[in-house]
């Protein structure tokens, strides 16, 4: 449980900074701020689609039902949180770039990831048998984590992107000054304990909801 | 037909041209590869083709069997689709490959998703909504080819997008060795 408050008041002072700490970016202005929330958005998203799938092959293997119970709403976060790294993109967009939404390889790869993850939830709802929707999504989350790396990784760092990128690979560091760095990183571990926080909601959830369904069918 | 009856006198970007005819051939594609395990289910074969082999090699023969079908109606399909567009491409060997490599990448990826929609109840049109962003990668990346060997002379500028989708086709089809499995 304190945990919990630590976390809120950790969250809080993120927040806080990243309206009254963090400089103004060069070029951006306060607009630059987004990234605190931005970023760690898109990460969650991404952790999320991989435990998602994590948990799937976990299934394959065991059968084990809680698995895949842990597998669809991890997808059901990773969802959530891509649709919030969306907005959150567009809204820049509208500033760095002059519109919301102009097909950018990067807008492109998430709006994928989004239908992907649709379509995933569209195999769950259309298959009436537990098993045999656990097995089948299982299959399909695993498939579809496939084009993730290179819908993520590979298209923007090939195809021409006006999407900045942070962390210069070629000269190993970060183009961030240490400020924000600090309270960006801050927000990253903030917003993983976030996702951690509501998958833990949810599972207790989703288990209560299994509980009293086969209660109410003995 | 349809599209060319539809923009028929236009003139038209090569990327669009090229665009157009990838839908087309996904359509085409989707119609025949969604039939793959399906007909199996419904004609009650699947249990005995199941007893008598294993799922791996039912997998790389209906994989193998979409392939050629595709590739068919590929070899009758682009020729007229650039009659009727009087496309004359730059690069007819490299449009080759593309067309080759993009119907192997959509046989590969296609047979796992059909061998999932056979096992469910209410299919309608869930194969499309499953094949489709899935297969959207591939797609972009081969429009992408097809429209630089219709205008380009420049073969080295192809070469990362024909490494990506056999690289992508082996992917999907090592996974799905794999998984089928499971389904």
């Amino acid at each position: 449980m304190i945990w919990k408050y630590a976390m809120g008041l950790f969250m809080a002072a993120v927040i806080i900074a990243s309206f009254l700490l963090v400089p103004p970016t060069q070029g951006l202005g306060d607009m630059g701020r987004i990234i605190v929330y931005h970023v760690p958005t898109a990460w969650v998203a991404v952790l999320a689609y991989l435990m998602s799938m994590v948990h799937s092959v976990a299934f394959l293997r065991t059968g084990d039902m809680l698995r895949d119970r842990k597998a669809a709403i991890a997808a059901g976060l990773g969802t959530l949180f891509c649709v919030l790294a969306t907005v959150t993109g567009a809204i820049w967009a509208r500033g760095a770039w002059g519109m919301f939404w102009n097909w950018d390889p990067r807008q492109t790869s998430v709006f994928l990831l989004l239908m992907l993850y649709a379509a995933y939830f569209a195999l769950r709802a259309s298959v009436q048998d537990p098993d045999r929707r656990a097995k089948l999504a299982a299959v399909y989350a695993i498939f579809a984590f496939l084009t993730v790396p290179f819908l993520v990784f590979v298209v923007p760092r090939v195809y021409p992107t006006l999407h900045p990128n942070l962390i210069n690979v070629a000269e190993r560091r970060y183009e961030m000054d240490s400020i924000l760095r600090l309270v960006f990183l801050s927000s990253v571990v903030a917003f993983t304990g976030l996702y951690l926080w509501m998958f833990d909601l949810r599972l207790r959830a989703e288990n209560l909801i299994d509980q009293l369904e086969r209660e109410r069918g003995n | 037909m349809a599209i060319s009856f539809a923009v028929g006198g236009m003139e038209l970007d090569p990327a669009l041209i090229a665009a157009l005819m990838w839908v087309m051939l996904f359509f085409t594609a989707m119609t025949g590869i969604a039939r793959a395990y399906v007909q199996e289910e419904e004609t009650g074969t699947a249990l005995a083709l199941r007893l008598a082999a294993d799922s791996a090699a039912i997998y790389i023969g209906k994989v193998l069997s979409s392939f050629v079908l595709l590739v068919g109606v590929a070899i009758v399909v682009v020729p007229l689709y650039l009659v009727l567009f009087s496309v004359a491409p730059a690069m007819p060997l490299a449009l080759a490959a593309t067309v080759v490599l993009g119907c192997l990448g959509i046989a590969v990826t296609g047979t796992t998703l059909s061998a999932i929609v056979a096992q469910v109840t209410a299919q309608g049109s869930l194969m499309t909504v499953l094949s489709f962003p899935v297969m959207l990668p591939l797609l972009w990346i081969a429009i992408s080819a097809t429209s630089t060997a219709f205008v380009g002379s420049n073969l080295v500028a192809l070469a990362p997008d024909l490494a990506f989708m056999f690289f992508y086709s082996g992917m999907t089809f090592v996974a799905s060795l794999v998984l089928v499995e499971y389904i």
